[in-house]
């Protein structure tokens, strides 16, 4: 069995898989009902001065039936008593010695601020503090949340501050709202930051209703951008995570969210160098409970690959992670399709022909035999038709071998290596006209 | 048997597929779009509604996942017959029937083929997916290698103890090798989810019939349990003159043959009745039909809606093409001057009336055992499967074996469990 025994930052949980800081994690009774349930670790919602919250908070992007593929909130941090949260925390800290609990903490952009709710935090026994320098909505127009993170001065100057007062680790919540999140990683290390997670949500609006214009969620016929989540966003944050975990100024440990609501994605953010993983959206979905597939699936998939701890799988698919100018243009694939697999939809002739390189030949209905046929000699590769095949592993993309060395964008730019011969339709504009 | 005129033999083409899967394995395409369709309800119905309670839920999350070893542990962990109930179960009433889609007058999600293709995953890749307990030095016999004493016998070895089975039949597996309608359930999956039990160090001694071969006292004095999961008896018999012709056969008997032998080699009457309307009769008549009877034919003393046989039982006999007399009380069955059955005498409330047939078969259930008289009341007894239920389904009996199994651990440890 697989141990999945986390260590992070110094921070010790029995599995990987935390709650993020979000609305699960509001209460004393929540926590203590998701760490029954398996969750290793918790990030506490927000503590702040209380805010007042708006009832219209969530919004939800349904991809066909399937409800909630990509979410957002316009909820603020939490609208309890810090005297109240930190109370919580000591409790559950006592009662679940083993498992993480970590204090979110936003406050005003003040020096004396910060060092008072850290000692405050620190008084529970809580295991970490994490700065919540991501919050896109309400609290950044505020100057708190992404207003501080989407500047490295101001992210510097207020872990700074947080880490005069702390003895516990520090973990930086990076925003994705900006250019280029290496630039506010580099500043929280540069400030001292213990580790970092990200991502944060995206702005986002969710969508309008057509019928009275209201943008979703809407507060009496009025919304206001909030953050984006959910499964939607998982690309985004696995990029994020990889960028961060690859810039060789950052070497403290990262924090993976955004998205992960299967034992698969939590592998994926691992393998792009997460040492944790939090989760929120899929949580408020379909409840704690989800934790069991998390922590099975994860164990079963690293048993039977061999992988014996997490430490085995931690940035291992992040060599494979490159510029692009650094990729071999010699490996030539060609897409294959199994006739005896294929349904006679006529979706990948669609695409090919109208949305990629009209590479895929029709042929008539009433032979019975194949409706479609990859043109060799058009196929660039590309995988679309793959992609869209509703029929597992009906269509594959296969290695066309040639004898030419591998040659980068780079290197063939500046004048090495040599290209192996491309077919003559690659370039031609009378190809599709021809046809 | 003698059959006086026989249907013609069908083609082994035909044969195997009229015996073929009647509810094929998804595809893993169909298994991820069913298994997504799956709302992952709390509290949920479905699992309410199965005697083993097994989290369909989570199970079938799992399956959109791809953990699929997990799922399969997921059902195996509370029903050790999850293979033979993933194609056998009346899930129509049980877990399907309670999903909450039928509410939204949607189909439900299709529980049974979800719980097949993640315990296929499992027979497939051989997982071993159990562990035998440490010995604790306590032995335990059980009676009757059916569903319900082999679910026993499987949480028994979990716990550590060592366990004896006694089975009277030359196989092990009970009513699943020897009584599923063979277009429901095959061999090989019945035998190989048997040796999975098997695997984990249970003795097996076919062939013992407790009460001929060894006396039960003998049991209760070398044995520090045991669990009686012996099933039911004969199929009890009409009481009318010429239920001894050759011609006229039991239905557990007529289907144990055709479960045994290759199909070819179980011949059929060219008209075949069978009289009663449950369960067993619809595996019977069904069966009859799909070996080439011309005609296969229920009667049944009383009328439609007193048949005992599950809905969709009944829907998929009239789709095989068989027939049906109600409120016909069979009063003789008549011999042919060849020395076998000629037809079939019934009473009507149109009076009498005989419908002509060379084969008769006997499906009004099973009477209890009479060989052995089982003290219920000694407190290392235990009883489950249809010898306690008085004949239900596969997914009661694992329910019942697993809770004995409990049941005596908690004795033989002197604590509670779980």
């Amino acid at each position: 069995m697989a141990d999945l025994r986390t260590d992070f930052a110094g921070i010790k949980s029995p599995n990987p898989f935390w709650l993020a800081s979000g609305p699960p994690t509001n209460t004393y009774g929540q926590v203590a009902k998701a760490f029954d349930a398996g969750w290793g670790g918790a990030v506490w919602k927000t503590i702040g001065e209380p805010i007042i919250n708006v009832f219209s908070r969530y919004g939800s992007v349904d991809l066909g039936s399937t409800r909630m593929m990509g979410f957002n909130n316009i909820e603020l941090i939490s609208d309890r008593p810090v005297a109240d949260n930190l109370k919580e925390i000591a409790e559950v800290k006592r009662n679940y010695p083993k498992h993480a609990v970590i204090a979110s903490l936003m406050v005003e952009s003040k020096r004396a601020a910060w060092h008072e709710i850290v000692k405050q935090t620190q008084d529970t026994g809580a295991d970490g503090i994490e700065l919540n320098f991501g919050c896109p909505h309400g609290m950044s127009e505020r100057g708190m949340g992404s207003a501080v993170g989407q500047v490295p001065d101001y992210t510097c100057q207020i872990v700074e501050w947080v880490k005069e007062a702390a003895t516990i680790p520090v973990i930086v919540k990076l925003t994705p709202n900006v250019t280029d999140i290496t630039y506010i990683a580099r500043a929280a290390v540069k400030g001292g930051a213990d580790a970092l997670s990200l991502i944060n949500t995206i702005n986002s609006i969710v969508g309008v209703d057509l019928a009275t214009f209201e943008p979703q969620p809407s507060v009496g016929g009025k919304s206001s951008h909030g953050g984006y989540c959910g499964p939607a966003v998982k690309p985004i944050a696995l990029h994020l995570v990889s960028a961060v975990a690859a810039d060789p100024k950052v070497t403290i440990p990262i924090s993976g969210i955004g998205g992960i609501a299967t034992w698969r994605d939590a592998a994926e953010f691992i393998a792009l160098g997460a040492g944790s993983l939090q989760v929120c959206t899929a949580v408020m979905h379909y409840g704690f409970r989800i934790v069991e597939d998390l922590i099975d699936g994860l164990s079963n998939w690293m048993d039977e690959r061999g992988h014996r701890t997490l430490a085995d799988v931690r940035g291992r698919a992040l060599p494979r992670v490159t510029k692009w100018e650094e990729l071999d243009l010699n490996y030539h694939l060609l897409a294959h399709i199994d006739q005896d697999k294929c349904i006679k939809c006529e979706l990948c002739w669609t695409a090919c022909e109208d949305g990629a390189h009209q590479a895929i030949r029709r042929l008539p209905r009433d032979n019975g035999g194949p409706v479609v046929e990859i043109i060799e000699e058009a196929c660039v590769g590309c995988n679309l038709c793959a992609l869209v095949c509703p029929v597992q592993d009906c269509i594959t993309m296969e290695q066309v071998p040639n004898d030419y060395p591998a040659v980068t964008w780079k290197e063939y730019a500046a004048g090495k290596g040599k290209l192996a011969p491309r077919s003559e339709h690659f370039h031609t504009a009378t190809w599709s006209k021809s046809r | 048997m003698q059959v006086r005129e026989q249907a013609p033999v069908l083609s082994d083409q035909q044969l195997e597929r009229n015996f073929a899967d009647i509810a094929p394995p998804l595809t893993p395409d169909y298994a991820l779009l069913e298994a997504t369709k799956c709302l992952f309800c709390h509290d949920a119905p479905c699992t309410i509604a199965c005697p083993t309670h097994i989290d369909v839920p989570a199970f079938i999350k799992k399956i959109a996942t791809g953990n699929l070893r997990g799922s399969a542990r997921v059902i195996l962990e509370v029903n050790p017959f999850g293979h033979s109930c993933a194609r056998a179960c009346p899930v129509e009433v049980l877990c399907e029937g309670a999903c909450v889609l039928n509410a939204r007058d949607e189909q439900p999600i299709k529980i049974a083929l979800l719980q097949r293709h993640a315990t296929d995953y499992v027979l497939a890749h051989k997982v071993q997916l159990f562990q035998p307990g440490k010995p604790t030095g306590k032995k335990v016999a059980i009676v009757g290698a059916g569903p319900a004493g082999l679910s026993c016998a499987r949480d028994l070895r979990r716990f550590g103890h060592a366990v004896t089975v006694f089975e009277a039949k030359p196989q092990p597996g009970g009513l699943n090798t020897y009584g599923i309608a063979e277009y429901k359930l095959k061999n090989d999956v019945a035998r190989a989810e048997v040796q999975d039990i098997l695997d984990l160090g249970v003795e097996l001694k076919t062939r013992v019939t407790v009460g001929r071969d060894v006396a039960f006292e003998k049991l209760l004095a070398d044995y520090d349990a045991v669990f009686v999961g012996f099933g039911l008896g004969h199929t009890k018999s009409l009481g009318i003159p010429g239920e001894d012709l050759p011609g006229v056969m039991d239905a557990l008997t007529f289907i144990e043959r055709l479960k045994t032998h290759p199909y070819r080699e179980t011949k059929v009457g060219r008209r075949v009745i069978v009289i009663g309307a449950g369960n067993t009769a619809i595996d019977a008549v069904t069966q009859a039909k799909r070996l080439g009877a011309e005609a296969a034919t229920i009667v049944y003393r009383r009328g439609e809606a007193d048949m005992s046989c599950y809905h969709y039982e009944y829907e998929l006999a009239k789709r095989d093409g068989c027939g049906f007399r109600f409120h016909a009380v069979p009063q003789r069955i008549i011999a042919s001057g060849q020395g076998g059955v000629a037809g079939l005498e019934i009473k009507t409330s149109q009076g009498g009336e005989t419908i002509a047939c060379e084969m008769v078969i006997i499906a009004i259930g099973q009477g209890e055992r009479a060989e052995v008289a089982v003290p219920r009341d000694n407190p290392k007894v235990f009883v489950g499967g249809d010898c306690a239920n008085g004949g239900a389904e596969i997914v009661n009996a694992a329910a019942e074996g697993i809770a004995a199994a409990k049941q005596i651990h908690e004795m033989l440890s002197g604590r509670k469990h779980g």
